[in-house]
């Protein structure tokens, strides 16, 4: 019995004329690393290539068309959104069309022609657009001058559209695969003319997910189902507490159980167990008995974690990340001051699919098969990790079971390459327990912020002056962690301009940063900084509005007059909820907004409390995102991002005892169920002339916009993350 | 040596009994469909029907198992047509995916035994753990599939 797996695959056979390896199902892939040396994959690469019409494009002759897509595809439809891209210029029939995966090794052997892999930041699609653009385009100027030289005509007389090329003077026509062939040998022009947006056929409409069949029917093979020939399982128990170190192991039992090939030591904090199957291995490794070195990390707890951070509120040692006015002085001078604290905790991605990766290795060269949300990345770390040229390694890129920023980080793949190098010729996958997910995490950054404000006689900040004290994700990238220094992505959402612009119109206004960093490991959570930033913000705000009797809405609108497309996006949510209706009692509403990623959000939620328990009833979302490429995946992400950002804001926290995490399992680490999801009504409003990101922005708007229905509900202002501690939800 | 059926086919495996029927479906038949995603019966990524029931096989031994009637995603129907799958595809249920075999189980049992459920009988009955957030369409897509399941037989 084999599971169903078929079609979309596109196998690698050296004897054929393109030399693709990753697609859409991964299983025929599976076999080339093991019976081809590495050079022959490269070698094929390079050769005879003659359905390729350029980098992006492969036409056959039955007039199917391959895209090809370097960034990732995690859920987030950014994969079907690049392929509308290319496929609107390239004028191709939608219904033909399929894509796959270039590997980052090709990338490099062919000098990047596909750019960056890397996938985070709701940069898929932003960064990306105009080069996949006029890569569509190339390859249908190829194509148009194949066709106008079998008519010996000029191309500028002939027209591509659905996949047919048509000379507009005589009529005649041809398809695409007829003249592919021909195409492919043609010198690619080096200027091209993209379309009018107003002129898409393909982008900006609901085409479905190009990846929808396989994964109702359970034939996609993400990395935790793959199976290689000769292939040994590992499970892994690295030292709970971060930083802490491996003094020794007794293995005598695991050794002797069924199915144990090798107890091992990977690095120098973690053992893994190497067996049959990865229940036995996991298994095993539940009997080995590790001697841990936790050094000064294995004191620390959440108190102490607390109080580090909550002296950072009275730091003079801060980074200013945004400064107009004298805040600072007209604070100073004010008569009254109005003041607030909140506080943001440690969070796990926790995507559905543990972390995992599948290495074999040899003296001469090195492959994986990688979930990754950046696969050249991915290679880096492996041929390090490998300790062989880079030229000698490859990385196969996978569909994600989820990444939400942790695919980025690579620890596991170092993992998976450590065990592998201990065990020459044999692929080894290696596959996290959710245990280990939950303590060898790299989480959401923990913050604690004081806003302070003075008031005008409007009632409006004419001051606000945002510290925010706790850890630094770029610090933690810096390696070896050198001085600190500004950490500009600290300010996502309370920038000067930009992407994460602050948005609201204040005369003085101050962001400053203390920096205060744990041993725990922070890391790019969905949203990054903009969750526990736009919460400060926007509940600060309601405070204020509240505190003055003013209307919330009537109150951000006087502070958003020099930002209309933050305004539009408020407006909109605002009369889409009955912004002002009368509702029942122990029943509100909430407003909240950003800038973030490039794009403009709001959300407005209603919820009743009764008895103590919330009931998050319904929550009305705004984007604009410039263009939207595929409104109905947009909407998946809005909606998407309620269900992530609000399990986190109700529910997720990390707690720190003896210097480890304390929630291991979903039993202690809860995420919503669809018995608690409210429903949600999107507005897509693209407004043209910019391109946002739209995967993260919403994430950090649903729980103020809760938090402040909360507060307009009972009365109950709530400041602290997760709302769990202090209401039944 | 446990004999199972799986899927109509009676299969024989050489693994301790205490093994979970999770392991043994993924490991040793290579049906991967039915996915790990806590190992403690949480989540609900290795859910399967057990004689029609839906069943979280991470913490199912294999012992438990045998004897009874189990159907996979891999199952589930002949050519990915069930109702739910086809609701699915047609909403663009899923994101990432990978709960969506689970899922998909879950909705099938929910159906096989309530036909028409109400929206109150999801919330009780589906408790499967999806990060991507996609409940709006899988609630949608389990009253689609009640709709299909209905002209199916008409």
């Amino acid at each position: 019995m084999t599971a169903n797996v078929k079609k979309n695959t596109v196998s690698v056979d050296v004897s054929r004329r393109r030399f693709v390896i990753g697609s859409a199902t991964a299983a025929a892939g599976f076999a080339v690393g093991i019976s081809l040396p590495l050079g022959a994959i490269q070698a094929a690469s390079t050769q005879d290539a003659s359905e390729e019409i350029n980098a992006w494009v492969v036409v056959n002759e039955d007039d199917t068309v391959i895209v090809r897509v370097a960034r990732s595809e995690m859920g987030q439809g950014t994969l079907t959104g690049l392929v509308q891209l290319v496929a609107e210029e390239l004028a191709c029939d939608w219904s033909n069309v399929s894509w796959e995966f270039p590997s980052p090794g090709q990338s490099l052997a062919r000098k990047r022609p596909w750019g960056s892999f890397s996938t985070g930041g709701s940069r898929g699609i932003r960064d990306s657009h105009q080069y996949v653009r006029e890569g569509g385009a190339v390859a249908r100027e190829l194509l148009i001058a194949a066709a106008a030289q079998t008519w010996n005509v000029p191309p500028a007389e002939c027209s591509a559209e659905n996949s047919l090329i048509t000379h507009l003077p005589s009529g005649r026509s041809t398809t695409f695969g007829s003249v592919a062939r021909l195409a492919a040998t043609l010198e690619a022009p080096t200027e091209v003319t993209l379309k009018d947006p107003a002129d898409w056929t393909i982008v900006g409409k609901p085409m479905p997910r190009l990846d929808t069949a396989d994964k109702v029917t359970g034939a996609l093979r993400y990395g935790a189902d793959l199976k290689l020939p000769g292939m040994l399982h590992a499970a892994i128990h690295a030292c709970p507490v971060h930083g802490g170190k491996r003094v020794g192991f007794d293995a005598d039992v695991a050794r002797s159980m069924s199915g144990v090939r090798h107890v091992l030591a990977v690095s120098d904090d973690a053992v893994a167990v190497v067996a049959d199957s990865w229940w036995q291995a996991k298994q095993a490794l539940a009997t080995v008995k590790i001697d841990w070195d936790t050094g000064e990390n294995g004191k620390v707890d959440s108190d102490s974690i607390t109080a580090i951070l909550k002296k950072g509120l009275d730091a003079n040692d801060t980074f200013v990340g945004n400064s107009r006015g004298e805040t600072l002085d007209v604070l100073k001078d004010a008569d009254t001051v109005v003041s607030s604290e909140y506080s943001y905790p440690f969070q796990n991605h926790a995507p559905m699919e543990p972390m995992n990766a599948t290495v074999i290795w040899t003296e001469k060269y090195c492959e994986a098969w990688v979930p990754t949300q950046n696969g050249e990345a991915a290679l880096e770390t492996l041929a390090d990790a490998a300790g062989l040229f880079r030229d000698n390694c490859e990385v196969h890129k996978l569909i994600l079971g989820g990444g939400f920023g942790r695919r980025g980080n690579h620890d596991f793949l170092v993992q998976a390459a450590q065990i592998a190098k201990q065990i020459p010729g044999t692929p080894i996958k290696l596959l996290w327990s959710r245990e280990e997910d939950q303590l060898r995490g790299v989480y959401h950054p923990i913050t604690r912020s004081r806003m302070t404000a003075k008031l005008n006689d409007e009632g409006l900040p004419e001051a606000l002056h945002i510290r925010i004290s706790g850890q630094s994700i770029l610090h933690a990238l810096r390696p070896p962690l050198g001085e600190p220094k500004i950490d500009e992505a600290v300010f996502q959402a309370l920038a000067p301009e930009g992407d994460h612009a602050f948005i609201y119109g204040i005369d003085h206004f101050l962001a400053d940063h203390a920096m205060r960093n744990t041993h725990l490991r922070p890391w790019f959570w969905r949203g990054v900084n903009i969750n526990q930033n736009v919460f400060y913000v926007e509940s600060f705000l309601d405070e204020l509005a509240m505190k003055t009797g003013t209307d919330p809405l009537d109150y951000r609108r006087k502070l958003l007059r020099d930002s209309p497309e933050a305004l539009a996006v408020l407006e909109r949510v605002a009369s889409n909820a009955g912004w002002g209706r009368t509702l029942p009692p122990g029943t509100g509403l909430g407003l909240a907004l950003c800038k973030a990623f490039g794009s403009y959000v709001a959300a407005c939620a209603e919820v009743s409390v009764v008895d103590g328990k919330l009931h998050m009833k319904k929550i009305w979302a705004a984007t604009d995102p410039g263009y939207a490429v595929n409104p109905q995946q947009i909407a998946a992400q809005v909606s998407g991002s309620f269900v992530y950002g609000l399990s986190a804001a109700l529910y997720a926290e990390l707690t720190v005892k003896d210097g480890r995490v304390e929630q291991e399992n979903f039993n202690s680490y809860p995420s919503m169920k669809i018995a608690q999801m409210p429903e949600v009504e999107t507005d897509v409003m693209p407004s043209g002339g910019f391109w946002g990101g739209v995967g993260e922005p919403t994430i950090a708007v649903g729980a103020p916009a809760v938090l402040n229905a909360i507060y307009a509900a009972t009365g109950v202002r709530i400041r602290d993350l997760p709302m769990k501690d202090q209401l039944s939800v | 040596m446990p004999m199972l059926s799986i899927n109509g086919e009676t299969v024989d495996v050489d693994v301790d009994p205490s093994t979970p029927l999770l392991w043994v479906l993924r490991d040793h038949l290579d049906m991967t469909g039915t996915k790990y995603g806590c190992g403690i019966a949480q989540c609900g990524a290795c859910t399967i029907h057990m004689d029609g029931v839906a069943t979280r096989c991470c913490v199912l031994p294999v012992s438990a198992a045998t004897g009874k009637k189990i159907t996979t995603i891999e199952g589930l129907s002949a050519n990915g047509d069930h109702p739910v799958q086809r609701a699915w595809v047609e909403l663009d249920t899923p994101q990432c995916g990978y709960c969506q075999p689970g899922m998909i189980m879950a909705a099938a049992a929910l159906l096989s035994e309530t036909p028409q459920p109400t929206d109150k009988d999801i919330d009780q009955r589906i408790t499967n753990i999806c990060r991507c957030g996609t409940f709006a369409r899988v609630r949608q897509g389990i009253h689609r599939a009640a709709e299909l399941a209905t002209e199916v037989k008409a």
